[in-house]
Parts: structure tokens; sequence; C-alpha cells
């Protein structure tokens, strides 16, 4: 039995993950690279937030008047027991504007968006057109990574703004409608605990896992090999790693800025 | 060859995938102004030189000169630079699945030209009559037979009627009337614009008909480059296997 067989076999991990780190951070400093050279794709990068924006409309709505439906049900169980419901909508109010709001519609983004990203980029990759943008000396970071990456970095904070809103407004109909909280006494303690910067540092936050999920979803894209089956790897990996930096970014950002 | 002026030069290239040798020292030398078809098993390792020529992949061991520089050194920049002087023709044609086979020619062209859209449309309208798909531009990628996304690949390449043009497999799954007009194109193109073309094929006639020189590689390495006489007179059993598609000899097949 050679007990230093599992440490050799965290540390192969942890040595791939550092590497990859290191390689997504490459590609961020590339990306910024050529945000500063010209051409600058504006088309593309319309393209990309129509994409990455108006197409998340729907499921950014669905997910935020669930969550602050759900959240108000809860806190209403939970403060009702020593008679603070009338604070049940800052709860809510600001559980979504600074946690719920850009981690949820950065989750839901990664999986519709990030995903195809990965899978758009990765097909390319497998099917020499990443090779031909090369030939036709045309940079394929330039071209296929920076709009993505603007576009979300936008996009995400947009996103947020309307999961916040529905949000509230999910709390609200649960709150005063179902539950019989005061309408009067809902809105005022919104008004009255939750601060722009509370919004403010949570849109902050959504244009940083914007900036997560596009980088990830072009690397993973980008280094794809292997056929269909790859890009399906591609894809999968993409979410997987998304979602876990977005939460850890989460934490680190939270610590950091509240 | 009147003068021993090559535009691309490869030397003692080594190139492995993991521990598959593909090229084995192979030097090869590509005369300016002229078509050189290389020829030789597949999975000998002929896209693979190809790729070399234009610096996607990079050789383990040796060097490619293009007009007598290194471009191994080449950062990206002037990497960039370099491939503007190249068009390619991929295999599979490698065409952009998410724009039209007219968008896919002008592509180039929007890249790196300053015409207008009238010219572009002039320009794109007249490639895609050259390899037969008039009245084609406006379908996807994904709508053509293998033979029409390879000749949309073809008018992407010279597009730009670049100095140099790298063709991989221009024919290969064309019926034989579009094999020979292919052909035809590539010689005239060259003709008129005396450009220099690198050719792979499988079609030792068209070989014949169209190259300057002829290359063939066999092992990784080049075995025998010279004029379409001098590689139908040669005396290298390998040569005469191959140019003759014989299943016996000294290439072993199976
Ligand atoms: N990116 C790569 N990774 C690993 N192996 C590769 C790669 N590219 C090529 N090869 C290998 O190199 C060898 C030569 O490939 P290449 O595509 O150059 O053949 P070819 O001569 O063009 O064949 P064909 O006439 O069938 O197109 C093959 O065995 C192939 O598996
Ligand atoms: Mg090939």
């Amino acid at each position: 039995m050679n007990l230093t067989r599992p440490l050799e076999a965290m540390g192969r991990v942890v040595m791939h993950g550092l590497e990859q780190a290191g390689e997504i951070l490459l590609l961020l400093l590339q990306t910024m690279l050529w945000l500063m050279r010209p051409p600058w794709r504006m088309r593309l990068v319309f393209k990309q937030m129509e994409f990455v924006g108006v197409k998340s409309l729907n499921v950014t709505i669905l997910t935020g008047a669930f969550t602050g439906g759900v959240f108000a049900l809860q806190t209403y169980h939970g403060f009702s027991l020593f008679g603070a419901e009338s604070l049940v909508g800052s709860t809510v109010a600001l559980a979504l504007a600074r946690e719920l709001g850009p981690v949820l519609t950065a989750l839901m983004v990664t999986g519709r968006a990030g995903s195809a990203m990965a899978a758009e980029v990765g097909t390319m990759r497998v099917t020499e057109q990443i090779d031909a943008l090369y030939v036709m000396a045309v940079n394929p970071v330039q071209y296929l990574v920076l709009p993505r990456v603007l576009a979300s970095v936008m996009m995400l904070p947009l996103l947020t703004i309307v999961a916040d809103f529905v949000g509230i407004m999910g709390g609200y109909v649960v709150g005063v409608h179902l539950l019989g909280i005061n309408a009067g006494i809902f809105v005022a303690k919104i008004i009255e605990y939750v601060d722009p910067e509370d919004i403010m540092q949570g849109l902050f936050k959504a244009a940083i896992f914007g900036l997560i999920l596009s980088l990830v979803g072009c690397f993973k894209g980008f280094y794809t090999y292997g056929g269909a089956e790859g890009v399906g790897r591609a894809t999968t990996e993409a979410v997987v790693l998304a979602s876990v930096t977005i939460l850890a970014a989460d934490y680190v950002l939270t610590a950091l800025m509240f | 060859m009147v003068k021993s002026d090559a535009i691309i030069e490869l030397r003692e290239v080594h190139k492995s995938f993991g521990a598959q040798k593909v090229l084995d020292g192979l030097s090869l030398s590509v005369p300016r102004g002229r078509i050189t078809v290389i020829i030789g098993r597949s999975g000998g390792g002929k896209s693979v030189i190809l790729k070399h020529m234009i610096g996607l992949i990079k050789p383990d061991r040796g060097q490619v000169l293009v007009d007598g520089q290194d471009i191994m050194p080449l950062d990206d920049r002037d990497l960039n630079e370099l491939r503007k002087r190249f068009g390619m023709l991929f295999q599979d044609a490698a065409l952009f699945d998410s724009m039209t086979v007219f968008e896919n020619v002008a592509f180039p062209l929007r890249e790196h030209t300053r015409y207008n859209e009238t010219k572009i449309r002039e320009v794109v309208e007249e490639k895609l009559g050259l390899v037969g798909l008039t009245g084609h531009g406006e379908k996807m990628p994904s709508q053509l037979s293998g033979g029409m996304r390879k000749r949309a690949g073809l008018a992407r390449a010279i597009a730009l009627e670049p100095e140099i043009i790298l063709f991989d497999e221009p024919t290969t799954g064309l019926d034989p009337l579009m094999t020979d007009a292919i052909n035809r194109l590539i010689k005239n193109t060259q003709d008129r614009l005396g450009i220099t073309a690198v050719v792979i094929s499988h079609d030792i006639q068209g070989a014949y008909q169209v190259a300057h020189q002829i290359a063939m590689l066999h092992k990784g390495r080049i075995i025998a480059a010279g004029s379409p006489e001098a590689i139908r007179e040669s005396d290298d059993a390998v040569v005469q296997q191959f140019i003759h598609g014989r299943a016996e000899g000294p290439i072993e097949v199976l």
C-alpha cells in the first residue's frame, strides 16, 4: 500500500486546476488587449447582446418571480414567530439585490448562454473554422471571444435589475395578497432599508459573473478536441466550471464588499 | 526550374502527434509562381504539411521559410501580416456555418479590403461563377452537398486573389466534369495572376495536367520531386507503384 498515492492524485488535481486558471487568465488578458485595438466589431457585440440579454429575459423573469415569491413565504413563516411580518418586504428586497438576483440570474444565463458559447466555439474548433479564421488573418479572440465577453459583462447587470424588480413583485404578490401584509408597510420598509448601494454592489457582482460565464464558455470551446463528443464534453465542463466559479467569486466579492 | 527561387521552403521538418511520427525530416521547396502538387497516401501527412506552411502547426524540429524568412519566431502580428498573402482551401472546406455562402466568400473581402457593397457583390458573384455556384449564394453551408461546400471554400480561398494559395484536395469528391473544371480553374488562375499554388491531390491525371512540380510524400519525407515528366519516368519503385495505383509493390498497402 502506497501512502503517497492519494497525495499525488490530489496534487495532480490541484496542478490541473492551477494550470487551467492560468490559461483562463491568459485568455482574459488577450481579450483585454483586443479591447484596446480596432476594429471593434459592434455588429457582433450587438448580436451577442441580443443572444445573452434579450433571449435570457424569459428565464430571468420566471426565476426572479418564483424566487421572490418563495422567499417571502419562507421569511413570513419565520418572522411571524416574533411578529416581524412588516420586515418581509425589505428582507426579500435586500436578499434579491445583494445576493439572489445576481447569482441566480448568472447561473441561469450560464446554463443558457454560457453552454451555447462553449458549444458554438467548440464546434468551430473541431470543424477547423477557427483555423480558417487564423488563415484569413482574423484573430479568433478578437472575433469570437471579445464580443461574447463584452456582451455578457453588459447584459448581466441589466438582467439582474429585471430579476431584482420582478422578484420584489413576486414577494409583494405573495406577501400582500396571499399572506395579508399591509401593502403600505411592505413598500415603506423596502424604501427604508434598501440602499442604492446594495443594488449597485449586486450589479457589480453581476458584471463579474458575466465575465466569468462568457470567459469560461469561450475558453472551454476554444480548447475543444475530439469531434462531437468533445463538444459535448466542453459544454458540460463549461457549465460546471462557470457555475462553481461564480459561487466562489460570489463569496469572495461579498466578503470584500460588505 | 529556371530560377531556384523558392517562395516556401520546408527544411528538415519533424512533427509528431503523441507517439506518432508524421513528418520525419521532410524537406520541400515550393517555387514561386508555379503550381506544386503534393501526392501521397491517405493519412500520410499531406494536410499537416500544408498547415505547416501557413503556421497553423509548428514543427517540433526544423524550419519553415517563407521568402527566406523563418516563420517560427514570428509573433502574432507578423504572422497575421504574412497570412494576408495566403489563401487556403481546407480539406473539409471549413466554411463558417453561421453565414451564407455569399457571406463566407465575402468574409476575406470585408476583412481586408475597403471595397464597398457593390464591389463586394461583384467580386463574390464572379468567384461563385468561377466555381459553378451562381445562384447558390444565399444558401447556408449545411444546405450544400459535399462537393458544393468544397467549391464554396475554393471561392473563398481565391476571393482576395492572394499571392500564395494552398489547396487541400480541391477535386476530391467532385464528379469528373467538375474535377476537370476545377483543375482548369486552378491552372487559369495561376496563369492569369502568376500566383504560387500548392495543391494536394489524389488525382494523378489531374496532377499531370496542372503541376509544374509534383512532390511525393512517403513515410514522412518527400521521396521525389520534379516535373510531371520526371515523376512519370521516375525509376523509384515506390513512386511507380503509387502513380500507377497498384496494391502490389514496395509500399505495404494494408
Ligand atoms: N491535430 C492532430 N492531432 C493528432 N494527430 C493528427 C493531427 N493532425 C493530423 N494528425 C495525424 O497525422 C497523420 C497525417 O494526417 P494528415 O491529415 O496530414 O493526412 P493526409 O495525408 O492529409 O491524409 P488524407 O489524404 O486522407 O487527407 C494522421 O495519422 C493523423 O491522424
Ligand atoms: Mg488531408
